[in-house]
């Protein structure tokens, strides 16, 4: 029971990272079909962004809560800038994003092992999240993971919140429904994308900043993390929260009950049958948006 | 992207030949034959000649990559998957007759890390030549056709397609690093000493497997040639622009698209098992997602559209990587990023169409010029 339990507390703190990476892809490739494979960097530039503001504040927990909406900025900026340059160019041709910032990426990369060197580096976490939470029997539940879990439904929260109800949010929905009559009734497409991307950057940087208390921060970090992440919104669904926040917990969950059973290694690959063999039932992902698309 | 866009093609098509410029195809495939098979082998080193035998296999991947992305419009991102399959069932075999020639039943390796339960199952049937042959062709398609059956049948298509064929690559690699007892591991099947009863310490057998490697590759470009300009060519092009009027003209896209994926499929695994002897290496590291992005890149800088196009292409960023990555580290990595961007973001034809895009600018200044 206890095993059960601490391995399925593992699934869940594995999705709730995953949900964190993939909520900006949700929107990025799932609502406007960008595959941005720079989406990794900025969860490094947001990582790196904790790093700096650490040699400059002592204090780990403020420097933390400085980190989240500094990280976001930073992350957000580069993504918007690089909508501006490239993006913009290539919505017409949704695959070749993949290549493109595919080349960003490498850059950025590089740019990061000039920058701060090639080996790993560390942050130290506030001493309320290194410590665990004991629920007796043996279960236990590590701070910094109760933290990234509580991280993801906050900004999930925001996301859900900002696109129902804010003027920007029906805007948003709006040209990812139907671009063209957007665009007639009066909506500044080009700037809904830039926004859009903008906040979808920045969370990117916000799961930079939780993952630099799960593990080291890297010129690769963002690699390890970017075709899990794809994954769970190719399975939850274009453009749909519901489906990546289910698929992120569901994937985390049974990647871990794998592992327990087999071995890592194994555990990917059955998970990536199970994806294909859920696509055969359900081709466009868990929830669909309907449209009348032949595409 | 939800919204219906008609997917335009980004293929700068060629004006329509003249009848001079009907030999320009196989005058060009006629050069192209003597340079790699006769000025090649007389004018560069043995080194020299071993590397190019290993951009060459690059280039046979891109024929699969031209064929079922330039013309399908398939974004296969996992071609590493398939060029692993037959690089590691190439090495496999190659493996075991080296262990065979110094009386030895377990490769090197195994000897090393295995638990010492003998040789496992799977490995085997490798050991007979002619099977370890047919698999580096038959595992690759056999995966590639159980895969593609399901992801076109229920038409999982475009971005979807592009990320599962990339976490196919993911999980293979991972898979084989897990499993360091019978697959090397993170080294991967290293340190391979003879290619059928010949000692690849001879550089005269190194000759011989290049010469292997470039008649491979010339003939896998004949084959996708009369592939391209054969009726299913046409269907192919047909279903990358426009797959619903195909299916509304009553063809079946998802099998005319699997064709071509196990077409691509099994070139790529061909590749691999030559890669094997040229390099005497394969390992997860050599087909994980990096080099699978890496085999469609070179296609793309060059032309995906275009055979020539994409075969230059894949050898000159993979010469390119390997002149310049060893002197000058980061900035190749930044010329690389550069390079993809620009190619790939504002030359969608790739190098191939920068004449054509030239052509038709100039002409198009002229006429902006008189009228002016």
């Amino acid at each position: 029971m206890t095993v059960i339990l601490n391995q399925s507390f593992t699934g869940i703190s594995i999705g709730a990272v995953l949900l964190l990476i993939a909520l900006g892809l949700t929107l990025t490739f799932g609502q406007m079909g960008v595959i941005n494979m720079a989406h990794g960097e900025f969860i490094m530039a947001g990582a790196y962004t904790t790093y700096v503001l650490q040699k400059s504040i002592s204090s780990a927990g403020v420097s933390l809560l400085v980190a989240l909406p500094l990280a976001f900025l930073v992350a957000g900026a580069m993504g918007a800038l690089l909508e501006w340059l490239l993006i913009r160019r290539l919505y017409t041709r949704p695959l070749d994003t993949l290549l493109v910032t595919w080349g960003v990426s490498l850059m950025l990369q590089q740019l990061a092992r000039d920058i701060f060197g090639a080996p790993n580096v560390q942050t130290s976490a506030p001493d309320l999240l290194t410590g665990n939470i004991s629920l007796g029997g043996g279960i236990t539940f590590a701070n910094s993971r109760l933290f990234i879990l509580g991280l993801a439904l906050l900004c999930v929260l925001g996301l859900t919140l900002i696109l129902r109800l804010t003027p920007l949010g029906r805007r948003i929905r709006a040209v990812v429904q139907n671009r063209d009559l957007a665009e007639v009734s009066g909506i500044a497409t080009g700037q809904v994308d830039r926004i859009t991307f903008f906040i979808g950057s920045g969370l990117a940087g916000v799961a930079g900043v939780a993952l630099t208390l799960v593990g080291p921060i890297g010129p690769t970090m963002g690699t390890n993390y970017i075709v899990d992440a794809f994954l769970v919104v190719v399975v939850g669904g274009i453009g749909r929260l519901k489906g990546s926040v289910i698929t992120a917990f569901a994937l985390g969950v049974l990647q871990s009950v794998l592992e327990y059973s087999t071995t890592v290694s194994v555990a990917k690959v059955i998970v990536l049958v199970a994806i294909v063999a859920f696509l055969q039932w359900r081709p466009q992902g868990l929830y669909t948006l309907r449209t009348r698309s032949l595409a | 992207m939800t919204t219906t866009t008609t997917p335009t093609p980004s293929v700068v098509t060629p004006p329509p030949p003249s009848p001079l410029e009907r030999f320009r195809v196989p005058a060009g495939f006629v050069l192209g034959a003597v340079l790699l098979l006769g000025v090649a082998p007389l004018v560069l080193t043995d080194f020299r000649l071993n590397l190019l035998a290993k951009y060459l296999c690059y280039a046979i991947v891109a024929v699969g990559v031209s064929l079922a992305w330039g013309r399908g419009g398939l974004m296969v991102l996992g071609q590493g998957v398939f060029f692993g399959l037959g690089g590691y069932a190439m090495a496999m075999h190659l493996k075991l007759a080296d262990a065979a020639t110094t009386g030895e039943t377990l490769p090197d390796f195994m000897q090393l890390y295995g638990s010492g339960d003998g040789l496992p199952w799977w490995w085997k049937p490798f050991a007979n030549p002619a099977f370890a042959l047919a698999m580096t062709v038959l595992l690759p398609m056999a995966v590639a056709a159980v895969l593609g059956f399901f992801v076109f049948r229920r038409r999982v298509k475009g971005a979807y397609f592009a990320i599962l064929s990339q976490a196919l690559a993911a999980a293979l690699s991972i898979w084989l690093i897990g499993q360091q007892a019978t697959t090397g591991g993170t080294n991967g099947l290293t340190d391979i000493q003879g290619f059928f009863g010949y000692s690849l310490d001879d550089p005269v057998n190194l000759r011989m497997v290049y010469f292997i490697i470039a008649a491979v590759l010339l003939l896998l470009m004949v084959l996708a040639r009369q592939l391209f300009v054969s009726r299913y060519g046409e269907l192919l092009v047909a279903v990358r622009d426009s797959e619903e009027r195909v299916r509304f003209l009553g063809y079946d896209p998802a099998g005319v698209k699997l064709v071509a994926y196990v077409v691509a499929a099994g070139m790529a695994g061909l590749a691999g098992a030559l890669f094997v002897p040229a390099v005497g290496i394969i390992s997860p590291a050599l087909i994980g997602i990096v080099p699978s992005i890496g085999f469609v890149i070179g296609a793309a800088v060059g032309g995906r559209a275009s055979l020539v196009g994409a075969v230059l292409g894949a050898i000159a960023v993979a010469w390119a990587q390997s002149e310049l990555s060893d002197a000058f580290p980061a900035a190749w990595t930044y010329l690389q990023g550069l390079l993809f961007v620009l190619a790939v973001g504002f030359l969608p034809g790739g190098l191939a169409s920068l004449g054509v895009v030239l052509r038709r600018r100039r002409a198009a200044t002229r006429t902006t010029g008189e009228s002016a």
